[in-house]
């Protein structure tokens, strides 16, 4: 059924679809409007049965998942940016127990300084937590990675995070279809935990592991990972028999058969960076694109072979290893046949700082002429940013970074571009 | 819970023989169909406090729910020296996650159970004092809030003795621990408000609070029997001596509980929707001296000269307990 909704609602829908039996609820911008659907739904009967917990914190919720999960319940919770964080340790517990939990995770920049939009940076920094992370291009597919998250999940026992632009998606109104019950239970069977909490076979979960096992506990954790390359392409047929399109997937391949030049990037960008693409082609440039729809595991063929054709690989990404550069571009370099020098780390987008066709085109056009340097940092204000460092240069005590730069700019409210 | 008057008590230590009691008032784990939910073969120290009080409040939990029970467990102690695989003691479904989540996890179980009608399974969580008191504090206090369906048992054991003895919020003042040791002027532990976790669990007004000691095993059954008859959150508060952490002899650790209770420092009580309905009585009054002697912790105490001005600031925290609960009131109060 096509329906014009915000992206949450759509998620809310879509996990309302899977039949969660607990859903745990921490308040955090931009996920907020997923859960806040989902407890209505709980609470006027429509998604039953299913148990709404209001916990005190994103530990716990991540926590109450943990046990939940353990107990046999298909167990869901969303988060965003500090949230995220705050519950990392238990992140990283319910990928080590084997706990097939899904989440999404409304991406967002992590402070300080405190900055509610969007960037990768939350979800990267959990990138060997163990979890499966699949990224969203737009709501419809958004929507569609929640079905296939809970089926990833829970054939693997692995946790599934799905992560979706924050505010850009989240908030965005947008047309999506929306499968049946019956469509959705024809594609995702009832939760068979391999591990659980019962008193008629009692077991020990969570036990310590010393030197003799851990290795093996975590290379399976890998080889299980690695599963999933297998397993999201060859339940793509199936998917499109039962919802009638194409959706999710490891990687996204646009126009890249004959291109020098390949733009790899994750999430809601890859909207621009593809009408981007297509008016350089209009213009005689071979570029094309690739979109990494799951990013853990590292679909290290899927890109390789994406990239056959590039003598040059512009990875733009909306996260930063602080220190070195690049995140995801680092994961491609590894995947390219050519030489890494050839892959150029662009930073884009940190804290919603919009990504402009304009700028795209300014960037692409240096990567064709050559020009592009190893990392940039696109659309930066080195003018500001010299200002600080001029003051810090005159005088020991400078003050705090981010108040300098917002009093330099002299603006009250945060400008998106 | 209904109490016969107990007439017989084995000489010197008030403790009711056992044979003289009826069947259903008997010691669980006198019946030979107990269910050693804590088994041996586990690696805590000789007379662990924690060990035993775990297995009494196991066993008596898995009687009341006709073995239906599920347990989370916090790192810690009873953690570590019950699970180094494949010699698991535990003879029940148990799930260790981390050291802060215990109770939240417990919630999760509590609600995969609920949701899927299993209304026969019973959920306890546990942890020791670090786990409780403190990392654990937010989750537990959340617990209790929402009312989940939890009972959660604290070993205080007043330290985190897992990673060597160190100081937790639930550490005496005057204690030595290897994070407030005395050396010149200090007195060990400094002297704060405390962070008694009882009384905060009573202020969540939840349905059942209580605390009991090692020395007196059989009312820690009762209490955990009794607990299982409430649905929603409940919190019992062991004091358990850690002969390690505490530096006394392993065979004192029982004469160490007791002492603990007949001084007043520690009070052992009931309470039902934030309201005590039944306090353990001190017997015979001790002062607090005899409780710190035998334990290295305050061995700093007793050097020559002996620190009287905190001994007495003990004597004075023993008072105000045996005041505030009425710990020497004449007769047994009962709701």
């Amino acid at each position: 059924m096509l329906k014009q909704i915000e992206g949450s609602a759509a998620v809310a829908e879509a996990v309302a679809l899977c039949r969660p039996e607990v859903i745990c609820a921490y308040p955090i911008s931009p996920q907020t409007h997923i859960v806040e659907a989902l407890g209505r739904m709980v609470t006027d009967g429509r998604l039953a049965p299913c148990e709404f917990i209001n916990v005190e914190s994103e530990f716990a919720a991540m926590s109450v998942a943990i046990g939940a999960s353990a107990a046999g319940a298909r167990a869901y919770t969303a988060t965003a940016s500090q949230g995220l964080l705050f519950m990392a340790e238990a992140v990283y517990n319910a990928a080590g127990l084997g706990l097939p939990i899904v989440m999404t995770v409304a991406n967002r920049a992590i402070g300080a300084p405190i900055n509610i939009w969007n960037d990768h940076t939350d979800a990267l920094s959990q990138r060997d937590c163990g979890w499966i992370q699949l990224f969203a291009e737009d709501n419809q597919e958004a929507l569609d990675l929640h079905l296939q998250a809970f089926r990833l999940a829970e054939e693997l026992s692995l946790p599934v995070m799905v992560c979706m632009d924050g505010f850009i998606l989240t908030h965005a109104y947008e047309r999506v279809d929306l499968p049946t019950q019956q469509q959705v239970d024809a594609y995702l069977p009832p939760y068979l935990p391999r591990q659980v909490l019962d008193p008629a076979e009692p077991i020990s979960i969570g036990a310590m592991v010393g030197p003799e096992a851990f290795m093996e506990v975590r290379y399976l954790a890998h080889a299980k990972q690695r599963q999933a390359l297998d397993l999201i392409p060859s339940w793509a047929e199936e998917f499109r028999r039962i919802f009638g399109r194409d959706s999710g997937g490891l990687t996204h391949a646009y126009r890249v058969d004959d291109a020098e030049i390949v733009v790899v990037a994750l999430g809601s960008v890859l909207g621009t960076i593809k009408d981007t693409v297509d008016e350089m082609r209009t213009g005689g440039t071979r570029i094309g694109v690739l979109g990494i729809g799951c990013f853990r595991p590292w679909p290290t063929a899927a890109v390789r072979e994406a990239l056959q054709t590039a003598k040059r690989v512009v990875v733009l990404e909306k996260s930063l290893a602080v220190g070195l550069g690049g995140i995801v571009s680092n994961n491609v370099a590894a995947s390219y046949a050519g030489s890494p020098d050839r892959v150029h780390t662009v930073i884009a987008g940190l804290g919603g700082r919009a990504i402009t066709r304009q700028s795209l085109h300014r960037l692409l056009g240096q990567a064709v002429e050559g020009g592009l340097e190893p990392l940039t940092f696109l659309d930066l204000d080195h003018a500001l940013v010299e200002r600080v460092i001029a003051r810090e240069r005159g005088q020991r005590r400078s003050g705090p970074i981010a108040e300098g730069i917002l009093r330099d700019l002299g603006v009250v409210a945060a400008r998106a571009g | 819970m209904s109490y016969q008057p107990i007439r017989f008590y084995q000489t010197g230590t008030f403790t009711v023989g056992n044979r003289l009691l009826p069947d259903e008032q008997r010691s669980v784990q006198a019946n030979m169909r107990r269910t050693n939910s804590l088994n041996s073969g586990h690696r805590a120290c000789q007379g662990c406090g924690e060990a035993l009080g775990a297995r009494y409040t196991i066993d008596a939990a898995m009687e009341a729910t006709q073995r239906q029970l599920v347990a989370a467990n916090a790192t810690g102690c009873l953690e570590v020296f019950s699970t180094p695989y494949p010699e698991t003691s535990w003879q029940i479904p148990w799930i260790h996650s981390l050291f802060g989540n215990a109770a939240a996890v417990g919630t999760g179980i509590a609600a995969a159970l609920r949701v899927k009608g299993r209304h026969d399974v019973r959920v306890i969580a546990q942890g020791g004092d670090g786990g409780t008191t403190d990392i654990g504090f937010g989750c537990l206090s959340g617990m209790f809030e929402r009312n989940d369906d939890v009972l959660y048992i604290c070993y205080d054991n007043e330290g985190y003795m897992n990673t060597g003895v160190q100081r937790s919020s639930a550490t005496p003042p005057a204690a030595r621990t290897n994070t407030t040791m005395p050396l010149g002027q200090s007195a060990g532990n400094r002297f704060g408000q405390g962070k008694y976790l009882p009384a905060i669990a009573m202020a969540h007004d939840i349905p059942y609070v209580a605390t009991a000691t090692v020395a007196e095993l059989h009312d820690l059954e009762a209490k955990v029997r009794r607990a299982m008859e409430f649905r929603g959150a409940r919190y019992i508060h062991v004091f358990v001596p850690c002969p390690l952490g505490w530096g006394h002899d392993s065979a004192a650790t029982i004469r160490i509980a007791r002492l603990a209770k007949e001084t007043g420092l520690f009070p052992v009580f009931e309470a039902e929707g934030g309201r005590v309905t039944h306090v353990s009585r001190i017997k015979r009054k001790l002062p607090v001296e005899e409780y710190l002697r035998p334990q290295q912790r305050y061995a700093h105490l007793f050097r020559d000269p002996p620190r009287r001005d905190v001994i007495e600031r003990i004597q004075q925290l023993a008072d105000r307990n045996i005041l505030r609960y009425r710990l020497t009131d004449g007769v047994e109060r009962r709701a």
